[in-house]
């Protein structure tokens, strides 16, 4: 709270400035330039990833569980799309034309973005107590009346009254997120290289097979698309100016209740 | 104001300059360790060549898995391939008995070989799977001479960084590293499965490179060339791939 104190403060000018005083803003400080950063450039990794990605699953909308898999065998699961490549049998009379040049390149360009900005975010959380202070949430709160209360306000479609501090609910999403499923994205991605399994076969082999890690990495994009969908729904909800202007400014309005 | 502006300012410009200088060293290294994809240049260069220069460094002498015959593919995938030219038809016709594969180029002594005679060199066999970058896999035995064999027959020059190889079917060629071209399973492939490679898994010669994706594993191969520089071949970007989109690279 001492921040929100701080802020409320009229800026201090010097006393030689002939300007006149401003009035005092009621903006608080919300997001470190770290946390934007990494929101921004992870936002734009995930849309050429997503891009690309749907674009290479075109090639071959089949997934198998195991090790190998190929039109001679039974998928697991089969995307009920046409595909840019005449090997595989979809049941529609066209084959779209072949993209995966580029998909491939557009796929593992930003995936090195994302990776990079990924450890800067994760090694520079942990050195200023972002996640301790601000992801992992308070014992009090994991508890299920508490959580339960979380939820009932979200169906309920309340706006939070405040935005200092992320709930306990959005604190547990984001840790998966951040900590489960893109460490899940880059293991299975990883596994479908055929360089890297050499150095490491492990990264396959314990994900059951190459076809394995494929078939996951396509549903944790699902997951990954799911969340992106409600992340943006819920901050519409919440007030979408007020927490656009706090993750690209840093700063928000403590009493502006989401305009 | 002016004073925390200008130390913001040299901390930048420090910061930049420092950037710059470590890009430019890094850059400079990495040139003179074969780090850098023929392909480097465009709006994809910075990704493909951080993508080859990794995983060359991971990978140098590490093998492919490789599985068991239980895990053999019941049917391996021949996909498409073809419309054939008439003179690759004239040697399926003879059942590519007149088939040769030379090696030219930086080398002591450019030879060829006719299948048979590739044959009676010692055998070697791997059961690794093949990868397409589209998805798809099987895993076969795959059975022939490893090209660092033939490399050591025709004596490459000291100063050879690729090797280019040809398919018999027109504008189908690609190039590897030399550790690639050494590695003990980089194959030149004449069998699958204890049998003659089957013409559409890429018989009846192919090139098996199973630590990259299958589109460099070129089927139906007829030429091999040692080579300092790959600006010389073709678009000087390594490989038909590039020209057409694809990446030089395929190990991921």
């Amino acid at each position: 709270m001492s921040t929100l104190a701080s802020a409320q403060e009229p800026l201090e000018m010097p006393a030689s400035s002939p300007t006149p005083t401003l009035p005092a803003p009621r903006l608080a400080p919300r997001h470190s330039l770290l946390v934007r950063f990494s929101h921004w450039i992870t936002t734009l990794a995930f849309f050429a990833l997503l891009l690309s990605g749907a674009e290479l699953v075109v090639s071959h909308p089949r997934f198998y569980w195991g090790e190998t898999g190929n039109v001679l065998t039974e998928p697991w699961i089969k995307l009920p799309i046409p595909s840019s490549r005449n090997l595989v049998p979809t049941g529609y009379g066209y084959v779209l034309p072949d993209q995966n040049g580029w998909s491939r390149s557009l796929h593992f360009q930003p995936a090195w973005l994302l990776g990079i900005t990924g450890m800067l975010y994760v090694i520079s959380g942990l050195a200023t107590g972002h996640f301790r202070k601000s992801l992992f949430p308070a014992k009090s709160h994991l508890s299920f009346p508490h959580l339960a209360n979380v939820v009932v306000h979200h169906l309920r479609f309340q706006r939070p009254t405040e935005a200092a501090s992320y709930n306990a609910l959005q604190r547990l999403t984001y840790l998966a997120v951040i900590f489960v499923l893109f460490p899940l994205m880059i293991w299975t991605g990883l596994a479908m290289s055929p360089a890297f399994d050499a150095a490491i076969p492990a990264t396959v082999n314990l994900l059951g097979g190459r076809q394995s890690a494929r078939t996951i990495h396509f549903l944790i994009s699902i997951a990954l698309v799911l969340f992106v969908l409600l992340h943006v729904g819920l901050v519409w909800l919440a007030g979408f100016k007020n927490r656009m202007r706090a993750m690209i400014t840093g700063r928000t309005d403590l009493h502006g209740e989401g305009k | 104001m002016s004073n925390f502006s200008r130390r913001k300012l040299i901390a930048t410009g420090l910061a930049a300059t420092a950037g710059i200088s470590a890009v430019g060293v890094a850059a400079s290294l990495a040139q003179k360790y074969g780090l850098i994809p023929p392909d480097h240049g465009g709006l994809y260069g910075p990704g493909e060549t951080l993508t080859y220069a990794s995983l060359r460094l991971l990978t140098e002498h590490s093998l492919a898995r490789e599985f068991s015959r239980s895990q053999i593919s019941k049917r391996p995938l021949a996909n498409e391939v073809g419309p054939f030219t008439d003179e690759f038809k004239r040697f399926q016709a003879g059942g590519f008995a007149d088939w040769r594969l030379s090696v030219d180029g930086l080398v002591e002594r450019p030879m060829s070989w006719s299948l048979a005679e590739l044959k009676s060199h010692p055998p070697h066999s791997q059961i690794t799977e093949l990868v397409c970058e589209e998805g798809w896999s099987y895993i076969s035995e795959w059975n022939g001479v490893p090209l660092s064999y033939i490399l050591d027959l025709v004596g490459p020059h000291p100063q050879a960084k690729y090797v280019v190889y040809y398919s018999i079917e027109p504008d189908w060629w690609e190039s590897m590293d030399m550790a690639d071209a050494v590695h003990p399973q980089t194959f030149v492939t004449y069998g699958m499965n204890g049998n003659d490679l089957p013409v559409g898994n890429g018989g009846p010669l192919r090139i098996r490179l199973p630590r990259q994706l299958g589109y460099k594993s070129v089927k139906f191969i007829n030429r091999i060339t040692v080579t300092d520089n790959l600006k010389k071949f073709g678009k000087g970007l390594g490989s038909v791939s590039p020209e057409e989109g694809y990446a030089w690279y395929a190990g991921i």
